[in-house]
């Protein structure tokens, strides 16, 4: 069994009225050196060990867990080198 | 015509969609739950309302846009059956490919609901023969996440091939290029945010949506003149 993190964020491009949001509050509450923003989603996968197993999970993000018009994601695998 | 109104668990608009489509514009339509996929045989076209389809986890629409549900749809969609997908039938339908594109958060990221003016940009399409070409329409708008986007090739493709079939007077949500309504290139396939089937009866303050389902049933019955 291998830990898999999954990091989604908006593709740089398009607009993330979230992330701008948020960076006006923290600029509120005195933190002016933030300078951008962008707000995605961690998902975490339990998998079991296989060949190929970054590529399954790269597969996965391209048909449901990114979408891939509007988002990246990053693949991290616990324990690769 | 036969129409199959399509209840995922989470569908909200299914009953204005069917109470439109089949007692008010006169086609036979029937609520067909998502495990159903048989029923879509029998059916000359397929409604896929709006609502929460599964919560909205992870992306609006994509959930059901992995259903079997989807799949069968697809292959009627690919065989040329009429396909109308309202909000979250907008949605499921830019997740699963039948349409390009995606639905964001609307750009003042609030969920809105309320009337708005469109402008009809396609007059010859199978679900809107029946209106005037820039004829000003008001559909209720209500969704937070209605804001359409694609990238500029896509969106060339979109007006090369005559594609946006709706698009806002005065943009709610922040959608690419005003748009409120899409079709695909074979022209069977509709998406869109705003709701004809609210917009069905003077009570509802507007009747624009009606000729909506009457260009469908219309387009439908002349194809089908020697059957009907």
């Amino acid at each position: 069994m291998r830990k898999v993190r999954v990091y989604i964020t908006l593709k740089q491009g398009v607009l993330d009225p979230e992330g701008k949001a948020i960076q006006t509050s923290l600029h509120s509450l005195d933190y002016p050196e933030v300078e951008d923003v962008r707000v995605g989603k961690y998902i975490e996968l339990q998998v079991k060990e296989g060949a190929d197993l970054k590529g399954r999970v790269a597969q996965m993000c391209e048909q449901l867990l990114a979408n891939p018009v509007i988002e990246d994601y990053q693949i991290e695998l616990e324990g690769a080198r | 015509m036969k129409v199959a109104v399509i209840v995922f668990p989470g569908s909200n608009c299914d009953r204005d969609m069917f109470h439109a489509a089949g007692e008010i514009a006169g086609a036979e339509a029937s609520l067909v739950w998502y495990t159903e996929t048989h029923l879509l045989d029998s059916v000359d076209g397929i409604l896929i309302p709006g609502g929460f389809s599964y919560g909205d986890y992870l992306r609006s629409g994509s959930m059901a846009s992995t259903s079997n549900m989807m799949h069968k749809i697809q292959e009627h969609a690919e065989k040329g059956k009429p396909v109308l997908g309202v909000c979250n039938g907008f949605q499921i339908l830019t997740e699963a490919g039948l349409l390009p594109g995606a639905l964001m958060r609307n750009k003042n990221l609030s969920f809105m609901c309320h009337q708005e003016e469109l402008i009809v940009e396609d007059n010859e399409t199978i679900f809107t023969k029946l209106y005037e070409k820039k004829q000003i329409v008001r559909f209720p708008i209500a969704h937070g996440e209605g804001n359409y986007f694609c990238d500029e090739a896509t969106l060339k493709e979109l007006k090369d091939n005559n594609q946006i079939v709706f698009t806002y007077k005065n943009n709610p949500n922040g959608s690419v290029a005003d748009i409120a309504g899409i079709r695909n290139k074979a022209g069977n396939v509709l998406g869109m945010m705003p709701h004809p089937e609210r917009a069905v009866e003077a009570l509802l303050r507007s009747e624009d949506g009606l000729s909506l389902f009457q260009s469908m049933i219309a387009n439908w019955r002349s194809s089908n003149a020697v059957n009907a």
